[in-house]
Protein backbone atom coordinates (compact mmCIF):
# COMPACT_ATOMS: atom_id res chain seq x y z
CA UNK A 1 0.00 0.00 0.00
CA UNK A 2 0.97 3.66 -0.48
CA UNK A 3 1.73 5.77 2.55
CA UNK A 4 1.31 9.63 1.27
CA UNK A 5 2.02 10.73 4.75
CA UNK A 6 3.24 9.70 7.82
CA UNK A 7 2.06 12.47 10.71
CA UNK A 8 4.93 12.92 13.82
CA UNK A 9 2.06 11.76 15.89
CA UNK A 10 1.99 8.43 14.60
CA UNK A 11 5.33 8.15 15.66
CA UNK A 12 4.32 9.01 19.27
CA UNK A 13 1.98 6.59 19.50
CA UNK A 14 4.30 3.85 17.55
CA UNK A 15 6.60 5.10 20.54
CA UNK A 16 4.19 5.00 23.32
CA UNK A 17 3.49 1.41 22.67
CA UNK A 18 6.90 0.21 22.23
CA UNK A 19 7.49 1.90 26.18
CA UNK A 20 4.65 -0.15 27.38
CA UNK A 21 6.26 -2.66 25.76
CA UNK A 22 9.41 -2.96 26.80
CA UNK A 23 9.41 -1.90 30.09
CA UNK A 24 8.38 -4.49 32.06
CA UNK A 25 10.93 -6.24 30.02
CA UNK A 26 13.55 -3.07 30.88
CA UNK A 27 12.44 -3.61 34.60
CA UNK A 28 13.01 -7.46 34.97
CA UNK A 29 17.01 -7.25 33.24
CA UNK A 30 17.62 -4.19 34.90
CA UNK A 31 16.65 -5.46 38.09
CA UNK A 32 18.59 -8.99 38.07
CA UNK A 33 21.94 -7.46 37.97
CA UNK A 34 21.02 -5.50 41.07
CA UNK A 35 22.16 -6.81 44.74
CA UNK A 36 19.82 -8.39 47.01
CA UNK A 37 18.73 -5.46 48.88
CA UNK A 38 19.24 -3.01 46.29
CA UNK A 39 15.22 -3.21 45.36
CA UNK A 40 14.26 -2.06 48.87
CA UNK A 41 16.69 0.72 49.39
CA UNK A 42 16.68 2.62 46.76
CA UNK A 43 14.12 3.29 43.60
CA UNK A 44 13.06 0.21 42.26
CA UNK A 45 13.35 1.53 38.25
CA UNK A 46 16.64 2.53 39.29
CA UNK A 47 19.85 1.55 37.38
CA UNK A 48 21.59 -1.16 39.42
CA UNK A 49 24.38 0.87 41.61
CA UNK A 50 26.75 -2.08 40.79
CA UNK A 51 26.01 -4.39 38.17
CA UNK A 52 26.85 -7.70 39.13
CA UNK A 53 26.10 -11.12 37.54
CA UNK A 54 26.02 -12.74 41.42
CA UNK A 55 22.29 -13.57 40.57
CA UNK A 56 23.18 -15.31 37.27
CA UNK A 57 25.88 -17.88 38.78
CA UNK A 58 23.98 -18.58 41.65
CA UNK A 59 20.79 -19.15 39.63
CA UNK A 60 23.30 -21.53 37.10
CA UNK A 61 24.73 -23.19 40.00
CA UNK A 62 21.62 -23.62 41.48
CA UNK A 63 20.38 -26.71 39.25
CA UNK A 64 19.06 -24.88 36.99
CA UNK A 65 20.51 -27.02 34.14
CA UNK A 66 18.11 -29.42 35.32
CA UNK A 67 15.29 -27.69 34.07
CA UNK A 68 16.78 -26.87 30.73
CA UNK A 69 17.78 -30.47 30.27
CA UNK A 70 14.58 -32.10 30.97
CA UNK A 71 12.30 -29.21 29.29
CA UNK A 72 14.87 -29.72 26.00
CA UNK A 73 14.04 -33.37 25.91
CA UNK A 74 10.21 -33.33 26.17
CA UNK A 75 10.20 -30.64 23.78
CA UNK A 76 12.79 -32.03 21.33
CA UNK A 77 11.08 -35.37 21.64
CA UNK A 78 7.19 -33.79 21.79
CA UNK A 79 7.84 -31.29 18.56
CA UNK A 80 9.39 -34.71 16.63
CA UNK A 81 6.39 -36.74 17.64
CA UNK A 82 3.94 -33.97 16.36
CA UNK A 83 5.25 -33.08 12.98
CA UNK A 84 5.90 -36.76 11.60
CA UNK A 85 2.43 -37.88 13.53
CA UNK A 86 0.81 -34.94 11.82
CA UNK A 87 2.28 -34.75 8.20
CA UNK A 88 1.60 -38.66 8.21
CA UNK A 89 -2.14 -37.63 9.00
CA UNK A 90 -2.48 -35.02 6.64
CA UNK A 91 -1.46 -36.91 3.81
CA UNK A 92 -3.73 -39.47 4.49
CA UNK A 93 -6.40 -36.69 4.52
CA UNK A 94 -5.35 -34.60 1.59
CA UNK A 95 -4.27 -37.71 -0.61
CA UNK A 96 -5.56 -40.87 0.11
CA UNK A 97 -8.52 -42.03 -1.04
CA UNK A 98 -9.82 -44.08 1.47
CA UNK A 99 -13.31 -42.70 2.60
CA UNK A 100 -14.01 -44.59 5.22
CA UNK A 101 -11.45 -42.62 7.45
CA UNK A 102 -12.30 -39.16 6.28
CA UNK A 103 -14.99 -38.50 8.88
CA UNK A 104 -11.97 -38.53 11.42
CA UNK A 105 -10.49 -35.11 9.83
CA UNK A 106 -13.19 -33.33 11.70
CA UNK A 107 -13.12 -35.23 14.78
CA UNK A 108 -9.76 -34.28 14.89
CA UNK A 109 -10.13 -30.68 14.04
CA UNK A 110 -12.55 -30.76 17.02
CA UNK A 111 -9.86 -31.31 19.58
CA UNK A 112 -9.21 -27.98 19.18
CA UNK A 113 -12.14 -26.89 21.31
CA UNK A 114 -11.53 -29.17 24.32
CA UNK A 115 -9.87 -27.36 26.95
CA UNK A 116 -6.95 -28.65 28.44
CA UNK A 117 -7.96 -28.40 32.06
CA UNK A 118 -11.14 -30.90 31.51
CA UNK A 119 -8.43 -33.71 31.07
CA UNK A 120 -6.14 -32.81 34.11
CA UNK A 121 -7.93 -35.22 36.30
CA UNK A 122 -7.75 -38.25 34.57
CA UNK A 123 -4.92 -37.61 32.78
CA UNK A 124 -2.84 -37.40 36.50
CA UNK A 125 -4.65 -40.48 37.38
CA UNK A 126 -3.82 -42.58 34.42
CA UNK A 127 0.12 -40.87 34.51
CA UNK A 128 0.23 -42.28 38.00
CA UNK A 129 -1.31 -45.44 36.99
CA UNK A 130 1.19 -46.22 34.48
CA UNK A 131 4.08 -45.58 36.65
CA UNK A 132 5.43 -42.10 35.32
CA UNK A 133 3.95 -39.74 37.75
CA UNK A 134 7.16 -37.08 38.27
CA UNK A 135 8.78 -38.04 35.42
CA UNK A 136 9.61 -36.01 32.09
CA UNK A 137 8.03 -38.75 30.00
CA UNK A 138 4.96 -38.05 31.54
CA UNK A 139 4.31 -34.80 29.34
CA UNK A 140 4.93 -36.27 26.14
CA UNK A 141 1.65 -37.90 25.89
CA UNK A 142 -0.83 -34.98 26.41
CA UNK A 143 1.61 -32.80 24.93
CA UNK A 144 1.52 -34.62 21.84
CA UNK A 145 -2.13 -35.13 21.76
CA UNK A 146 -3.00 -31.42 22.24
CA UNK A 147 -0.82 -30.14 19.42
CA UNK A 148 -2.05 -32.63 17.19
CA UNK A 149 -5.18 -31.24 15.80
CA UNK A 150 -3.85 -27.56 14.76
CA UNK A 151 -0.40 -29.32 13.24
CA UNK A 152 -2.99 -31.78 11.11
CA UNK A 153 -5.26 -29.43 10.22
CA UNK A 154 -2.64 -26.54 8.91
CA UNK A 155 -0.61 -29.61 7.34
CA UNK A 156 -3.45 -30.76 5.61
CA UNK A 157 -4.06 -27.55 4.25
CA UNK A 158 -0.23 -27.68 2.91
CA UNK A 159 -0.40 -30.74 1.53
CA UNK A 160 -3.16 -30.11 -0.94
CA UNK A 161 -0.99 -27.50 -2.20
CA UNK A 162 1.42 -29.61 -3.21
CA UNK A 163 0.84 -30.24 -6.92
CA UNK A 164 -1.21 -34.38 -7.24
CA UNK A 165 1.04 -34.85 -10.80
CA UNK A 166 4.04 -35.37 -8.20
CA UNK A 167 2.70 -38.17 -6.33
CA UNK A 168 0.75 -39.26 -10.13
CA UNK A 169 4.24 -39.76 -11.31
CA UNK A 170 4.95 -41.89 -8.32
CA UNK A 171 2.49 -44.09 -8.32
CA UNK A 172 3.07 -44.70 -11.94
CA UNK A 173 6.67 -45.19 -11.35
CA UNK A 174 5.37 -47.66 -8.53
CA UNK A 175 5.65 -46.06 -5.90
CA UNK A 176 3.66 -47.70 -2.70
CA UNK A 177 1.50 -45.18 -0.97
CA UNK A 178 3.72 -44.77 1.61
CA UNK A 179 6.95 -44.77 -0.05
CA UNK A 180 5.27 -41.40 -2.18
CA UNK A 181 4.54 -40.14 1.46
CA UNK A 182 8.22 -40.30 2.35
CA UNK A 183 10.02 -39.87 -0.97
CA UNK A 184 7.79 -37.32 -2.33
CA UNK A 185 5.15 -35.83 0.29
CA UNK A 186 7.36 -34.94 3.46
CA UNK A 187 10.30 -33.65 1.94
CA UNK A 188 7.76 -30.95 0.09
CA UNK A 189 6.00 -30.21 3.56
CA UNK A 190 9.52 -29.16 4.67
CA UNK A 191 8.21 -25.44 4.64
CA UNK A 192 4.31 -26.41 6.93
CA UNK A 193 6.35 -28.21 9.15
CA UNK A 194 9.08 -25.76 10.20
CA UNK A 195 5.99 -23.29 10.71
CA UNK A 196 4.82 -25.59 13.12
CA UNK A 197 7.84 -26.81 14.49
CA UNK A 198 8.19 -23.30 15.82
CA UNK A 199 4.84 -22.72 16.94
CA UNK A 200 4.87 -25.94 19.13
CA UNK A 201 8.46 -25.12 20.17
CA UNK A 202 7.03 -21.86 21.51
CA UNK A 203 4.05 -22.90 23.28
CA UNK A 204 5.18 -26.65 24.66
CA UNK A 205 8.66 -24.68 25.69
CA UNK A 206 6.06 -22.05 27.68
CA UNK A 207 3.65 -24.78 28.54
CA UNK A 208 2.72 -24.93 32.45
CA UNK A 209 -0.92 -26.82 33.67
CA UNK A 210 0.71 -30.29 32.48
CA UNK A 211 4.13 -29.97 33.55
CA UNK A 212 2.61 -28.45 37.40
CA UNK A 213 0.80 -31.53 37.62
CA UNK A 214 2.19 -33.81 36.40
CA UNK A 215 5.77 -33.78 37.84
CA UNK A 216 6.63 -32.47 41.70
CA UNK A 217 10.07 -32.57 42.14
CA UNK A 218 12.72 -29.92 40.83
CA UNK A 219 14.55 -32.42 39.20
CA UNK A 220 11.79 -33.99 37.21
CA UNK A 221 10.42 -30.15 35.69
CA UNK A 222 10.56 -28.10 32.72
CA UNK A 223 11.51 -24.82 33.11
CA UNK A 224 8.49 -22.75 33.43
CA UNK A 225 8.42 -24.53 36.73
CA UNK A 226 12.03 -23.49 37.44
CA UNK A 227 10.62 -19.81 38.51
CA UNK A 228 8.55 -21.90 40.55
CA UNK A 229 10.64 -22.92 42.94
CA UNK A 230 13.06 -20.30 42.98
CA UNK A 231 10.99 -18.15 44.49
CA UNK A 232 10.42 -20.54 47.38
CA UNK A 233 14.41 -20.47 47.65
CA UNK A 234 15.51 -16.91 47.36
CA UNK A 235 11.66 -15.74 48.82
CA UNK A 236 12.52 -12.13 49.26
CA UNK A 237 15.45 -11.56 47.21
CA UNK A 238 13.73 -10.20 44.13
CA UNK A 239 16.97 -9.23 41.68
CA UNK A 240 17.90 -13.30 41.96
CA UNK A 241 14.30 -14.04 40.59
CA UNK A 242 14.63 -11.36 38.02
CA UNK A 243 17.52 -12.98 37.27
CA UNK A 244 15.81 -16.33 36.86
CA UNK A 245 13.10 -14.99 34.59
CA UNK A 246 15.52 -13.35 32.38
CA UNK A 247 16.97 -16.72 31.52
CA UNK A 248 13.94 -18.67 30.95
CA UNK A 249 12.97 -16.35 28.75
CA UNK A 250 16.34 -15.78 27.22
CA UNK A 251 16.60 -18.79 24.84
CA UNK A 252 13.33 -18.32 23.08
CA UNK A 253 14.40 -14.44 22.90
CA UNK A 254 17.51 -15.33 21.30
CA UNK A 255 16.17 -17.72 18.85
CA UNK A 256 13.34 -14.92 17.91
CA UNK A 257 16.75 -12.79 17.36
CA UNK A 258 18.04 -14.97 14.31
CA UNK A 259 14.72 -15.90 12.99
CA UNK A 260 12.39 -13.12 13.08
CA UNK A 261 10.06 -13.04 10.68
CA UNK A 262 9.75 -16.76 10.84
CA UNK A 263 9.17 -17.22 14.08
CA UNK A 264 6.61 -14.25 13.59
CA UNK A 265 4.96 -16.33 11.17
CA UNK A 266 5.04 -19.75 12.58
CA UNK A 267 3.36 -18.35 15.81
CA UNK A 268 0.70 -16.81 13.97
CA UNK A 269 -0.01 -20.12 12.37
CA UNK A 270 -2.92 -20.65 14.77
CA UNK A 271 -5.00 -17.74 13.69
CA UNK A 272 -4.74 -17.37 10.21
CA UNK A 273 -6.04 -20.70 9.73
CA UNK A 274 -9.04 -19.71 12.06
CA UNK B 1 -18.36 -40.94 -3.20
CA UNK B 2 -18.94 -38.24 -5.85
CA UNK B 3 -15.25 -37.92 -7.39
CA UNK B 4 -15.61 -38.94 -10.95
CA UNK B 5 -13.77 -41.29 -11.99
CA UNK B 6 -14.38 -43.01 -15.34
CA UNK B 7 -13.34 -46.53 -13.55
CA UNK B 8 -15.84 -49.08 -13.07
CA UNK B 9 -16.98 -49.71 -9.34
CA UNK B 10 -15.03 -52.44 -8.88
CA UNK B 11 -12.05 -51.18 -9.92
CA UNK B 12 -12.49 -48.26 -8.16
CA UNK B 13 -13.31 -50.91 -4.73
CA UNK B 14 -9.90 -52.45 -5.45
CA UNK B 15 -7.83 -49.37 -5.47
CA UNK B 16 -9.36 -47.94 -3.25
CA UNK B 17 -9.03 -50.54 -0.77
CA UNK B 18 -4.92 -50.53 -1.78
CA UNK B 19 -4.93 -47.69 0.19
CA UNK B 20 -6.61 -49.10 3.14
CA UNK B 21 -3.65 -50.39 5.04
CA UNK B 22 -1.67 -47.30 4.53
CA UNK B 23 -4.25 -44.82 5.45
CA UNK B 24 -4.78 -46.67 9.00
CA UNK B 25 -1.37 -47.48 9.64
CA UNK B 26 -0.60 -43.96 9.43
CA UNK B 27 -3.61 -42.44 11.78
CA UNK B 28 -3.35 -45.14 14.63
CA UNK B 29 -0.85 -43.35 16.30
CA UNK B 30 -2.86 -39.71 15.79
CA UNK B 31 -6.37 -41.82 17.03
CA UNK B 32 -4.33 -43.72 20.08
CA UNK B 33 -3.16 -40.74 21.17
CA UNK B 34 -6.44 -38.22 20.75
CA UNK B 35 -8.50 -41.09 22.34
CA UNK B 36 -6.18 -41.49 25.25
CA UNK B 37 -5.53 -38.39 26.41
CA UNK B 38 -8.23 -36.40 24.95
CA UNK B 39 -11.29 -38.49 24.18
CA UNK B 40 -10.91 -40.89 27.22
CA UNK B 41 -9.87 -38.14 29.67
CA UNK B 42 -13.72 -35.91 29.11
CA UNK B 43 -15.64 -39.65 29.56
CA UNK B 44 -13.70 -40.08 32.41
CA UNK B 45 -14.22 -36.85 33.87
CA UNK B 46 -17.96 -36.91 33.19
CA UNK B 47 -18.46 -40.33 34.90
CA UNK B 48 -15.98 -38.87 38.30
CA UNK B 49 -18.44 -35.79 38.16
CA UNK B 50 -20.70 -38.33 39.73
CA UNK B 51 -18.96 -39.19 42.55
CA UNK B 52 -17.04 -38.51 45.62
CA UNK B 53 -13.17 -39.41 45.66
CA UNK B 54 -10.68 -37.60 47.18
CA UNK B 55 -8.16 -38.85 44.14
CA UNK B 56 -6.07 -40.98 46.46
CA UNK B 57 -7.24 -45.01 46.51
CA UNK B 58 -10.12 -46.55 45.10
CA UNK B 59 -12.63 -45.24 47.45
CA UNK B 60 -15.05 -43.52 44.77
CA UNK B 61 -18.49 -43.65 45.90
CA UNK B 62 -21.42 -43.00 43.54
CA UNK B 63 -23.33 -39.90 44.32
CA UNK B 64 -25.95 -39.16 41.44
CA UNK B 65 -26.22 -35.83 40.58
CA UNK B 66 -25.50 -34.07 44.30
CA UNK B 67 -22.26 -32.52 42.70
CA UNK B 68 -24.08 -31.04 39.96
CA UNK B 69 -26.72 -29.69 42.52
CA UNK B 70 -23.65 -28.22 44.78
CA UNK B 71 -22.11 -26.71 41.25
CA UNK B 72 -26.10 -25.40 40.94
CA UNK B 73 -25.31 -23.38 44.43
CA UNK B 74 -21.75 -22.90 44.20
CA UNK B 75 -21.64 -19.01 44.23
CA UNK B 76 -17.60 -19.54 43.67
CA UNK B 77 -18.42 -21.63 40.52
CA UNK B 78 -21.05 -18.99 39.58
CA UNK B 79 -18.65 -16.08 40.27
CA UNK B 80 -15.92 -17.74 38.23
CA UNK B 81 -18.26 -18.35 35.42
CA UNK B 82 -19.13 -14.57 35.50
CA UNK B 83 -15.06 -13.21 35.98
CA UNK B 84 -14.44 -15.59 32.27
CA UNK B 85 -17.09 -13.43 30.79
CA UNK B 86 -16.01 -10.37 31.73
CA UNK B 87 -12.71 -11.42 31.09
CA UNK B 88 -13.50 -12.64 27.48
CA UNK B 89 -16.05 -9.19 26.76
CA UNK B 90 -13.07 -6.39 28.09
CA UNK B 91 -10.93 -8.80 26.52
CA UNK B 92 -12.74 -7.97 23.19
CA UNK B 93 -13.11 -4.72 23.90
CA UNK B 94 -9.88 -3.49 24.67
CA UNK B 95 -7.32 -5.72 22.56
CA UNK B 96 -8.82 -5.41 19.41
CA UNK B 97 -9.35 -1.71 18.82
CA UNK B 98 -6.11 -1.23 20.60
CA UNK B 99 -4.64 -4.15 18.44
CA UNK B 100 -6.15 -2.71 15.06
CA UNK B 101 -4.79 0.77 15.64
CA UNK B 102 -1.16 -0.56 16.07
CA UNK B 103 -2.06 -2.72 12.99
CA UNK B 104 -2.98 0.69 10.68
CA UNK B 105 0.18 2.32 12.26
CA UNK B 106 2.35 -0.67 11.32
CA UNK B 107 0.99 -0.77 8.17
CA UNK B 108 1.17 3.04 7.42
CA UNK B 109 5.27 3.05 8.65
CA UNK B 110 5.95 -0.04 6.25
CA UNK B 111 9.44 -0.71 6.80
CA UNK B 112 9.94 2.77 8.73
CA UNK B 113 8.49 0.64 12.10
CA UNK B 114 10.03 -2.98 11.07
CA UNK B 115 12.09 -2.58 14.06
CA UNK B 116 9.27 -1.33 16.55
CA UNK B 117 6.77 -4.38 15.08
CA UNK B 118 9.74 -6.79 16.12
CA UNK B 119 9.75 -5.78 20.11
CA UNK B 120 5.91 -5.42 20.32
CA UNK B 121 6.13 -9.32 19.42
CA UNK B 122 8.30 -10.06 22.46
CA UNK B 123 5.57 -10.60 24.83
CA UNK B 124 4.08 -13.45 22.65
CA UNK B 125 7.26 -15.40 23.47
CA UNK B 126 7.60 -15.53 27.22
CA UNK B 127 5.75 -18.31 29.40
CA UNK B 128 2.52 -17.04 31.16
CA UNK B 129 3.97 -18.22 34.45
CA UNK B 130 7.47 -15.88 33.74
CA UNK B 131 5.17 -12.74 32.92
CA UNK B 132 2.75 -13.33 35.81
CA UNK B 133 5.88 -13.72 37.94
CA UNK B 134 7.03 -10.41 36.49
CA UNK B 135 3.94 -8.39 36.89
CA UNK B 136 3.59 -9.32 40.46
CA UNK B 137 6.41 -7.88 41.03
CA UNK B 138 5.31 -4.88 39.13
CA UNK B 139 2.02 -4.29 40.80
CA UNK B 140 3.64 -5.35 44.18
CA UNK B 141 2.21 -2.07 46.84
CA UNK B 142 5.50 -1.69 48.53
CA UNK B 143 8.32 -2.22 46.35
CA UNK B 144 6.39 -2.56 42.90
CA UNK B 145 7.55 -0.68 40.18
CA UNK B 146 3.97 0.79 39.54
CA UNK B 147 3.44 2.29 42.88
CA UNK B 148 7.27 3.40 42.07
CA UNK B 149 6.81 5.50 39.68
CA UNK B 150 2.99 6.81 40.19
CA UNK B 151 5.06 8.13 43.69
CA UNK B 152 7.65 9.61 41.83
CA UNK B 153 5.60 12.06 38.87
CA UNK B 154 3.24 12.95 42.63
CA UNK B 155 0.51 10.76 41.58
CA UNK B 156 0.98 9.07 45.27
CA UNK B 157 -2.94 8.72 45.13
CA UNK B 158 -3.24 6.57 42.46
CA UNK B 159 -0.84 3.85 44.31
CA UNK B 160 -2.71 0.93 44.65
CA UNK B 161 -2.81 -2.44 45.98
CA UNK B 162 -3.57 -3.46 42.81
CA UNK B 163 -3.68 -7.29 43.29
CA UNK B 164 -4.73 -7.17 47.21
CA UNK B 165 -8.01 -5.13 46.39
CA UNK B 166 -11.37 -7.27 45.05
CA UNK B 167 -12.40 -4.60 43.17
CA UNK B 168 -9.31 -3.56 41.19
CA UNK B 169 -7.69 -7.49 40.65
CA UNK B 170 -9.53 -8.36 37.48
CA UNK B 171 -8.82 -5.76 36.17
CA UNK B 172 -5.05 -5.58 36.99
CA UNK B 173 -4.89 -9.18 35.93
CA UNK B 174 -6.77 -8.10 32.36
CA UNK B 175 -4.24 -5.56 32.24
CA UNK B 176 -1.67 -7.84 31.79
CA UNK B 177 -3.07 -10.00 29.50
CA UNK B 178 -3.97 -7.28 27.32
CA UNK B 179 -0.24 -6.80 27.30
CA UNK B 180 0.12 -10.30 26.92
CA UNK B 181 -1.77 -10.92 23.81
CA UNK B 182 -2.59 -7.53 21.70
CA UNK B 183 0.55 -8.12 19.90
CA UNK B 184 -0.89 -11.28 18.44
CA UNK B 185 -3.70 -9.66 17.42
CA UNK B 186 -1.88 -6.80 16.10
CA UNK B 187 0.32 -9.23 13.48
CA UNK B 188 -3.06 -10.58 12.97
CA UNK B 189 -4.82 -7.17 11.38
CA UNK B 190 -1.33 -6.29 9.82
CA UNK B 191 -1.62 -9.17 7.69
CA UNK B 192 -4.93 -8.79 6.57
CA UNK B 193 -4.07 -5.12 5.94
CA UNK B 194 -1.28 -6.04 4.11
CA UNK B 195 -3.52 -8.33 2.20
CA UNK B 196 -5.99 -5.55 0.99
CA UNK B 197 -4.87 -4.81 -2.46
CA UNK B 198 -3.12 -0.55 -2.79
CA UNK B 199 -5.04 0.04 -6.11
CA UNK B 200 -8.00 0.65 -3.71
CA UNK B 201 -6.63 3.28 -1.71
CA UNK B 202 -5.27 4.89 -4.85
CA UNK B 203 -8.68 4.28 -6.81
CA UNK B 204 -10.36 5.94 -3.71
CA UNK B 205 -7.67 8.72 -3.24
CA UNK B 206 -8.61 9.94 -6.78
CA UNK B 207 -12.33 9.86 -6.11
CA UNK B 208 -11.35 12.38 -3.29
CA UNK B 209 -11.50 10.09 0.09
CA UNK B 210 -9.42 11.27 3.00
CA UNK B 211 -7.66 8.77 4.69
CA UNK B 212 -9.86 8.80 7.73
CA UNK B 213 -13.38 8.14 5.38
CA UNK B 214 -11.02 5.32 3.28
CA UNK B 215 -10.78 3.37 6.66
CA UNK B 216 -13.72 3.63 7.92
CA UNK B 217 -15.65 3.07 4.61
CA UNK B 218 -13.14 0.36 3.08
CA UNK B 219 -10.44 -0.51 5.21
CA UNK B 220 -12.68 -1.67 8.06
CA UNK B 221 -15.50 -3.53 6.14
CA UNK B 222 -13.01 -5.06 4.23
CA UNK B 223 -11.63 -6.35 7.74
CA UNK B 224 -14.82 -7.70 8.88
CA UNK B 225 -13.96 -11.64 9.01
CA UNK B 226 -10.64 -11.06 10.62
CA UNK B 227 -11.99 -9.13 13.33
CA UNK B 228 -15.34 -12.01 13.91
CA UNK B 229 -12.17 -14.56 13.83
CA UNK B 230 -10.23 -12.53 16.22
CA UNK B 231 -13.44 -11.97 18.43
CA UNK B 232 -13.74 -15.35 18.70
CA UNK B 233 -10.13 -16.72 19.18
CA UNK B 234 -9.88 -13.99 22.41
CA UNK B 235 -13.55 -15.12 23.65
CA UNK B 236 -12.31 -19.28 23.49
CA UNK B 237 -8.95 -18.41 24.73
CA UNK B 238 -10.88 -16.54 27.90
CA UNK B 239 -12.70 -19.37 28.76
CA UNK B 240 -9.54 -21.66 29.03
CA UNK B 241 -7.74 -18.81 30.78
CA UNK B 242 -5.13 -20.12 33.57
CA UNK B 243 -1.73 -19.99 33.74
CA UNK B 244 -1.25 -16.15 34.28
CA UNK B 245 -3.85 -15.67 36.79
CA UNK B 246 -3.09 -18.99 38.89
CA UNK B 247 0.70 -17.08 39.38
CA UNK B 248 -0.70 -13.62 39.46
CA UNK B 249 -3.36 -13.82 41.92
CA UNK B 250 -4.38 -17.32 42.54
CA UNK B 251 -7.87 -16.86 42.09
CA UNK B 252 -8.05 -14.07 44.75
CA UNK B 253 -8.24 -12.10 47.01
CA UNK B 254 -11.81 -13.16 47.84
CA UNK B 255 -12.43 -15.38 44.61
CA UNK B 256 -12.36 -11.56 42.37
CA UNK B 257 -10.43 -13.16 39.68
CA UNK B 258 -11.63 -16.82 40.35
CA UNK B 259 -11.91 -18.37 36.89
CA UNK B 260 -13.52 -21.55 35.87
CA UNK B 261 -10.11 -23.51 35.43
CA UNK B 262 -8.47 -22.24 38.24
CA UNK B 263 -11.24 -23.32 40.41
CA UNK B 264 -11.27 -26.75 39.10
CA UNK B 265 -7.47 -26.85 39.83
CA UNK B 266 -7.83 -25.69 43.43
CA UNK B 267 -11.13 -28.16 43.91
CA UNK B 268 -9.18 -31.28 42.75
CA UNK B 269 -5.56 -30.53 43.31
CA UNK B 270 -5.39 -28.64 46.36
CA UNK B 271 -8.40 -30.04 48.09
CA UNK B 272 -8.71 -33.17 46.59
CA UNK B 273 -12.17 -32.93 45.42
CA UNK B 274 -12.15 -35.02 42.18
CA UNK B 275 -15.10 -35.44 42.42
CA UNK B 276 -16.46 -32.03 42.11
CA UNK B 277 -13.36 -31.00 40.65
CA UNK B 278 -14.58 -32.95 37.87
CA UNK B 279 -18.02 -31.45 37.56
CA UNK B 280 -16.35 -27.91 37.59
CA UNK B 281 -14.35 -29.40 34.48
CA UNK B 282 -17.22 -30.95 32.34
CA UNK B 283 -18.90 -27.42 33.04
CA UNK B 284 -15.90 -25.53 31.64
CA UNK B 285 -16.11 -27.91 28.50
CA UNK B 286 -20.06 -27.39 28.52
CA UNK B 287 -19.92 -23.82 28.33
CA UNK B 288 -17.05 -23.65 25.56
CA UNK B 289 -19.32 -25.86 23.58
CA UNK B 290 -21.92 -24.12 24.41
CA UNK B 291 -20.15 -20.79 23.60
CA UNK B 292 -18.18 -21.79 20.54
CA UNK B 293 -21.61 -23.44 19.02
CA UNK B 294 -23.31 -19.42 19.49
CA UNK B 295 -20.51 -18.35 17.86
CA UNK B 296 -20.57 -20.69 15.17
CA UNK B 297 -24.11 -20.33 14.83
CA UNK B 298 -24.13 -16.68 14.40
CA UNK B 299 -20.97 -15.96 12.19
CA UNK B 300 -21.57 -19.10 10.67
CA UNK B 301 -18.20 -18.65 8.58
CA UNK B 302 -15.51 -18.22 10.12
CA UNK B 303 -13.14 -19.98 9.14
CA UNK B 304 -9.81 -19.01 6.88
CA UNK B 305 -11.25 -15.65 6.19
CA UNK B 306 -8.07 -13.97 7.61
Amino acid sequence: MQRTQFHPLTWLLALVWLVITLFPFWFMVSSSFKGPMESYTRPVWALPVKPSFNNYLSVLEGGFFHYVGNSVLVVSLSVGLILILSAMAAYVFARLPYRPVKPLFGLIVAGLAVPVHVTLIPVYTLTTKLGIYDTPWALIGPYVAFSLPLSIFILTEFVRQIPRELDDAARVDGCSPARTFFSIILPLTGPGMATMGIYNTVMLWNEFVFAYTLTSSPQQRTLPLAIWEFQGQYSANVPAIMAVLTLTALPMIMAYLFGQERIIRGMMAGALKG
Amino acid sequence: MASVTVSSPAARRRRVNEYAPTAILFLAPTVILLLVFVAWPILESLRLSFTHWTGLGKSQTYVGLSNWARLLQDGVFWQALGNNLVIAGLSIAVQLPVALGLAVLLDRGGRRLRLFKLAYFMPLLVSSVAIGFLFKYIYDPNFGLLNAVLNSVGLKALAKSWLGDPALALYAVLAVICWQFIPFYMLVFQAALAAIPSELHDAATIDGASDNQFFWRITLPMLRGTIRTSAVLSLIGSLRYFDLIYVLTGGGPSGSTELMATYMYKQAFASFNFGYGSTVAVALILMVLVISGLVLLLTRRFQTEV
